[in-house]
């Protein structure tokens, strides 16, 4: 007998006879009345930047202001070309090791943990919000909702190969609990709230 | 692994206290991690439900795992994933070695993955000639000193940064003496950053795997499982077969309680959900057996497998805490780690489920509420029953029911204990006494409770009016 076949057949003898319902989940949906004041209080304290912005040109002086345009940036945002190279989406992962900035869109963002939601069809390639030295995620307000519920409510069938809940700069306390931002990841991360 | 003598518990936990201020630093630490807990969870309006709902989940699975292994692997299979199934520990470590052979590669870059440390993966590779490097930054460190890790979610936690400093300094050439958690991060990154750039297969473990879809979830705060499966062709998943949950939704529930439950934290950094591969790369997953059909056999023990590892019965036990994850010689240590190991192996880890004072705080921090206090006093009875239990604490357990048992013999152990402990205080203080190591013996009572009764008593009192 195969190992999946006897694996199963003693998990079928095992398991208890009695089958338990699943629970009703939406018990759970709990409305946060200001759902925009709390991503912006826990993305603060998980280590990322809030900045609100009305436009994508806000969001171009910002970067312009604060990082070093020589440095390599990419994004996948045409509207950002101006700042950030958008041909290097079917490159070999491993060319990305020298990204200064990656600019990306999220789907939508949860105010209880401020996590973004990203997929395939946003991250250009998946390895791209990792292997950047710094972050920056733009997302609509109108796109920030409560809580994970909701989240999954909003991705329910949604096709990808793969996607990602981003929340704050990768960090690590594995030093005697003292938190250090950029473990292996981005070192920091801002999100762009865009009107 | 089995042909080394494992130290019991109870003896490590002497050696571990020796260092009083380090054992109060390690205490304090954890306290530290569970009081974040805390403070997360009041947050949370429905904690309390979000964690029934959660073990209601938990227990259909368990119910109905063998259909919902069959779905999931359907299901993974359209998408593209290659999915195998290990009957135990050696199983396990062939296939990812034949993974790795397939495509002759020698190298592996790993991240955090409790159950290849159960399988004892890395040492299974290494005399293959195969070298692996754990990528957690905690993992990296007890690696580098040949250590197995002291916390399923912590890693390195029993270990100061004078520590960690040292072994860098011997494996990194980091500066001898720069203690500095932000300069020695940065330098395990920078050598890390190279290995991620250069290995073919990326090795995982699986928090969440998801029947209705075929996909699994990776949660890491470090990003470490991401950069090493985006950059390789080759991504091993592997799962216990307990990390099933039906659907996607579900991962709603769990993804509010696991960081919360771990470190405080909201959620961690990156969910990772992998459904399908790359073009033109593979994703493995691997499914695990290994004693789970067994201990979902064992009524009073089943539950453990609705664990979702977050660490919290750990940083909360008093015992855990004051004795270090070592003296647990089992992968996972801690409460849980006492509750699954003697399913594993119930000579080798007798010990474990006495290494417990039994005060529930386990149990109530549980994010899917495992009973695991209850289960640490019937594996005690289990254990003494199969005879694993040594011979002295046989003998005083036996002792100790025929004195209760009995009023007669119980009023004459009684005074005589008190006669003793009066008049013969050496006979009782002194290291025979297990009690006496860390206590002072309690002042005598001149009399029994008993006795005072008799004296005191409604009718006592009433035949003295009369």
């Amino acid at each position: 007998m195969s190992s999946k076949e006897d694996i199963l057949k003693k998990i079928k003898q095992n398991q208890p006879a009695l089958m338990t319902e699943l629970p009703d989940l939406n018990l759970l949906s709990s409305d946060n009345p200001d759902v925009f004041v709390t991503y912006k209080t826990v993305l603060k304290n998980i280590g990322g930047d809030p900045v609100e912005v009305a436009n994508y040109d806000e969001i171009i002086h910002y970067i312009k202001s604060n990082y070093n345009l020589k440095k390599r940036i990419i994004t996948t945002i045409p509207e950002l070309s101006e700042i950030g190279s958008l041909d290097w989406t079917n490159d070999d992962p491993h060319s990305l090791q020298d990204v200064e900035l990656n600019i990306l869109k999220a789907h939508f963002g949860v105010a209880e943990n401020s996590a973004l939601w990203v997929t395939d069809d946003v991250l250009g390639q998946r390895v791209s919000p990792f292997i950047a030295q710094y972050l920056a995620i733009i997302v609509h307000k109108k796109d920030i909702i409560a809580t994970m519920h909701q989240a999954y409510e909003r991705i329910g069938n949604q096709e990808y190969g793969f996607g990602t809940f981003i929340a704050g700069p990768s960090k690590t306390a594995d030093i005697e609990q003292s938190l250090v931002l950029g473990a292996h990841g981005a070192r920091g991360l801002i999100v762009f709230l865009l009107d | 692994m089995s042909s080394e003598k494992t130290i019991e518990h109870s003896e490590a936990a002497a050696r571990f206290n020796k260092d009083v201020e380090r054992v109060n630093w390690h205490d304090e630490t954890l306290w530290f991690v569970r009081e974040k807990r805390d403070k997360s969870a009041h947050q949370i309006l429905d904690w309390e439900l979000l964690r029934e709902t959660a073990s209601k989940i938990k227990n259909n699975v368990l119910s109905n795992i063998h259909d919902y292994l069959l779905e999931f692997e359907a299901n993974a299979q359209k998408n593209g994933i290659i999915v195998h199934w290990a009957a135990d520990a050696k199983g396990h470590n062939e296939i990812v070695h034949s993974i790795m052979a397939k495509h002759d590669v020698k190298q592996m870059v790993k991240s955090k993955s409790m159950l290849t440390e159960e399988c004892h993966l890395n040492d299974y590779l290494a005399e293959k000639g195969i070298e692996v490097i754990d990528s957690d930054l905690g993992e990296y460190i007890v690696q580098l000193r040949k250590e197995p890790p002291s916390h399923i979610v912590l890693p390195a936690i029993h270990l100061k940064k004078e520590d960690v400093s040292e072994t860098f300094h011997e494996h990194l050439g980091t500066e001898k003496g720069n203690i500095d958690p932000q300069y020695l991060t940065e330098s395990a990154r920078l050598s890390l950053r190279d290995t991620f750039l250069t290995r073919k297969v990326a090795l995982t473990g699986v928090n969440f795997a998801i029947a209705e879809t075929g996909e699994i979830v990776v949660c890491t705060n470090e990003g470490n499982a991401d950069m090493g499966a985006h950059l390789a062709d080759v991504h091993i998943a592997c799962m216990g077969f307990e990390k099933l949950i039906p659907q996607r939704k579900h991962l709603g529930v769990f993804l509010r309680l696991l960081a919360r439950s771990a470190t405080g934290q909201p959620i961690t950094t990156f969910s990772s959900h992998f459904k399908k591969p790359r073009d033109g790369k593979e994703i493995h997953i691997v499914i695990v057996d290994n004693g789970r059909s067994t201990q979902l056999g064992r009524e009073d023990f089943r539950n453990s497998l609705k664990c979702i590892r977050c660490g919290a019965c750990m940083n909360t036990c008093p015992v855990y805490r004051r004795s270090g994850g070592h003296s647990y010689h089992n992968a996972v240590a801690g409460p849980i780690g006492s509750i699954l190991a003697p399913n594993l192996d119930m000579s080798k880890n007798a010990d474990l489920p006495f290494a417990s004072t039994l005060c529930g705080s386990c149990t109530n921090v549980c994010p899917v509420k495992i009973d695991i206090h209850d289960q640490l006093y019937k594996w005690r009875q289990v254990l003494v029953k199969e005879g694993h239990t040594p011979t002295v604490k046989t003998i005083a357990m036996k002792t100790m029911s025929t004195v209760l048992a009995n009023p007669t013999i119980f009023n004459i152990a009684g005074k005589s204990g008190r006669f003793v402990m009066k008049n013969i205080p050496g006979l009782v203080n002194n290291k025979m006494n297990k009690w006496y190591d860390q206590r002072e013996m309690p002042d005598v009572p001149e009399e029994s409770f008993r006795e005072w009764y008799k004296k005191n008593s409604r009718e006592a009192k009433a035949k003295d009016n009369e």
